[in-house]
């Protein structure tokens, strides 16, 4: 039995594009604030030499990730800049010389145990970066009087349409993804790891199925092409048969879940030292006429990518950070790319009169078919609307994941998860 | 590229839409308006023609009249205007026929505020108030063509004896209202409707399912009784509207048993041979009730501590 979900169109046609590395800009704006957690305080000044991989900020504050310098050059000033994410956040911005010189000292950290396998993996600025940059090392630091973490899930289902990160990841740094699962294994003591991958790419699934039956204990295990397949809560019920409970973590039921990206960043890490400078990101979209995944410095403007991937600036109208399901929109094109931008897309112009109008709710009942955590998003608006704390509450509003299925299938083009998004915040006033 | 539209995600949308729901609809009921023109002749096509046209006519009119956006290219009035001529008797007085859509669009929808917003179904109460209104026109039942003696006689179901054959009743040899006499018709735009997923069986089979044992354990014949009246167009059509019936698959179900038995209860206790319609009406009106015992119990809620009971599972 899996939890329901919608069909989408894959529209995946960066898959067979091996990464190429992004052309040095000439400068970069690195935000204080890439994950959730504390927005870290700048540790350099204007005209400041940096060198790729310095750190810049750090916080005190455990809920929080460092950022490192993915550049060498000089610090020309500390801006404040809104970012996609809607927070204001101090940003460094560096002008680059072009050397790309790495700092002295990068080399492989030294793990004993759980305890300094958390603190290197906090040093490495590492987040999550399927999309919600959730910090790694809070995810692995977690309390084992309290939970008992049997279960290590690997979520590479990457189930939003156009992105295919995770998918040239698999292909192209398959070792290290397997390196990064051996070192969370002995640290943290986990037996069994569970690789989830949707259906839709099967030459990951071989590799994977092959690379892992030469280990033991890692299963790769192929999942339905079903949207939202790689949400937390429904991946660890899909491959577990657990579920996560309101208001709970997956650590509560044993499990403990990362992005296969993730993943496999740790392991260069574990082996190089490099912190977290660099993503790999999909650039498509209609508007741009050469699709392409591409390795980023982190802080290149959005701009930079997608001239690399020749887009049309003048047809275009719609950029989005991350996928179509659950990114978010881009005002700003000079807006620097963070840790959790799985990618970029650009759509041109659309003919407005086509699209069907909203109409009043007729009842249908898609939406209450659609959503994978069972909520019944027809009830939710119409209790939001009537601003009913009660019955928002009593249907479980807050559960919502925001993953945008009801909305996708409303005939009537009802705004559904943005309503759900409005309640959660109505209730939290 | 110096505006960029931003909108809350998700940014892509399924084509599913209002107005495609209904024009599936409308194909469906194509074979049954096709087969009533077979059956009884061009007045049925000028009568249902006539039901859509002012069933749009005073929609259009209600949107004015309020200052609302004009609906009628949603085709929500056409599918009910259609259904509305199906209910009807093919020598029907054609202003009669006008009325009837009067009182299913203009009362019964829009004065509720519109699509989505109706308890009942239109088509329904506009048929029960002609019914109640015009008894005498709205039983002047004819033989189709297709049948040498045509002459006015009792429908199948007021009849006493079984005058028709299984194979008159599913072909639609018999008399009765324009859309409902022909039940291979309507069963085919059923199958039409489940398998573009507008609507789902559980509705239909539960209504026809729930006639089906009843009869057989009150004696009656089974078969006899689910395919006369217009059980096949009520159970199809109108039992699975949308608007008008519970949102969740368990209250499909519910409210399908629900209309079943009622039409029994009517059709073989009381003095009205036909009961599908006030069936789905009162069903209709249960819909609420039947939402608030169905509703859907988010995975890994913790347990209300009140509303355990009411709760699925």
């Amino acid at each position: 039995m899996s939890l329901k979900g919608i069909i989408l169109r894959h529209n995946k046609n960066t898959a067979q594009m091996p990464s190429e590395p992004l052309p040095l800009p000439n400068k970069v704006s690195i935000p204080m604030q890439q994950s959730i957690g504390a927005p870290c305080d700048v540790l350099v000044k204007k005209g400041d030499k940096v060198l790729v991989g310095q750190k810049i900020g750090d916080s005190d504050k455990y809920m929080s990730v460092p950022v490192h310098s993915s550049v060498s050059g000089t610090v020309t000033g500390i801006s404040e800049l809104l970012l996609v994410s809607g927070k204001v956040c101090k940003c460094v911005d560096i002008e680059t010389d072009g050397e790309q010189k790495v700092i002295d000292g990068i080399k492989p950290p030294v793990v004993t145990d759980r305890d300094s396998f958390c603190r290197a993996i906090k040093e490495s600025g590492c987040c999550g970066l399927g999309g919600a940059g959730f910090p790694t090392h809070v995810k692995f630091g977690f309390d084992d009087k309290k939970f008992s973490v049997d279960t290590l899930i690997i979520n590479a289902a990457e189930c939003e349409p156009y992105l295919t990160g995770d998918h040239r990841e698999m292909l192209e740094n398959t070792d290290s993804i397997f390196e990064g699962i051996a070192h969370i294994k002995k640290n943290l003591g986990i037996e069994n790891v569970y690789i989830g991958i949707e259906k839709n790419k099967p030459d990951a699934i071989k590799l994977l199925s092959e690379k892992a039956a030469q280990q033991g204990g890692i299963k790769v295990v192929p999942l339905k092409e079903k949207y939202p397949q790689g949400a937390e809560k429904v991946l660890v019920y899909n491959i577990t048969g657990r579920i996560v409970k309101e208001g709970k973590i997956p650590a509560d039921e044993g499990v403990i879940v990362i992005n296969v990206s993730t993943c496999g960043f740790i392991g260069d890490y574990m082996r190089t030292g490099m912190p977290l400078v660099s993503r790999r990101m999909t650039v498509s979209g209609d508007a741009v006429k050469k699709p392409c995944n591409v390795i980023v410095p982190l802080g290149t403007s959005f701009k930079k990518v997608l001239k690399f991937a020749e887009c049309d600036f003048d047809g275009m109208e719609k950029a989005i950070a991350g996928g179509p399901m659950m990114g978010i929109d881009l005002f700003d094109l000079h807006d620097p790319v963070c840790k959790t931008h799985s990618g970029v897309l650009a759509f041109k112009k659309k003919n407005k009169e086509k699209e069907p109008l909203q109409t009043n709710c007729i009842r249908c009942g898609r939406c209450i078919e659609a959503c994978p955590v069972g909520l019944m998003p027809t009830v939710l608006e119409k209790a939001f609307d009537n601003k009913d704390r009660e019955t928002l509450k009593k249907m479980k509003v807050s559960l919502c994941m925001n993953c945008g299925s009801c909305t996708y299938v409303c005939p009537a083009k009802r705004n559904l998860a943005e309503k759900n998004q409005l309640a959660k915040a109505l209730l939290r006033t | 590229m110096e505006k960029l539209t931003v909108s809350p995600s998700p940014h892509i949308r399924s084509g599913a839409s209002t107005s495609r729901i209904m024009l599936h609809v409308l194909i469906a009921l194509m074979p049954a308006m096709v087969m009533s023109a077979v059956l009884f002749g061009g007045r049925a096509l000028v009568l249902t023609s006539l039901c859509i046209l002012s069933a749009m006519a005073w929609e259009r009119l209600c949107c004015l009249i309020m200052k609302r956006p004009d609906t009628t290219d949603d085709l929500s009035a056409m599918v009910t205007g259609m259904l509305l001529a199906f209910n009807l008797p093919p020598t029907l007085p054609l202003y009669m026929a006008v009325i009837g859509t009067f009182v299913a669009i203009v009362i019964v929808k829009m004065i509720f505020g519109g699509l989505g917003q109706n308890f009942a179904n239109p088509a329904i109460v506009g048929r029960i108030v002609l019914m109640l209104s015009f008894t005498s026109a709205m039983t002047n039942w004819t033989m189709p063509k297709t049948v040498t003696d045509a002459v006015t006689s009792a429908t199948p179901l007021a009849s006493d004896d079984k005058a028709y054959s299984y194979w008159d009743l599913f072909i639609g040899n018999c008399p009765g209202c324009l859309g409902e006499v022909c039940a291979a018709a309507l069963i085919a735009g059923g199958i039409y409707l489940v398998i573009m997923k507008v609507i789902c069986v559980h509705t239909p089979i539960a209504f026809v399912g729930t006639v089906f044992v009843y009869s057989w354990l009150a004696g009656e014949d089974p078969v006899y009784q689910i395919l006369s009246g217009g059980l096949m167009l009520g159970a199809i059509f109108m039992a699975t509207d949308y608007v008008t019936t519970p949102v969740c698959k368990k209250g499909k179900v519910i409210f399908g048993i629900g209309c079943g038995i009622i039409t029994c209860v009517i059709r073989f206790y009381a003095s009205y041979p036909e009961g599908v319609s006030f069936s789905i009406l009162i069903m209709n009106i249960a819909t609420p009730y039947i939402d608030m015992i169905t509703l859907r119990k988010p995975i890994g809620a913790e347990k209300p501590k009140k509303e355990a009971k009411t709760d699925e599972k």
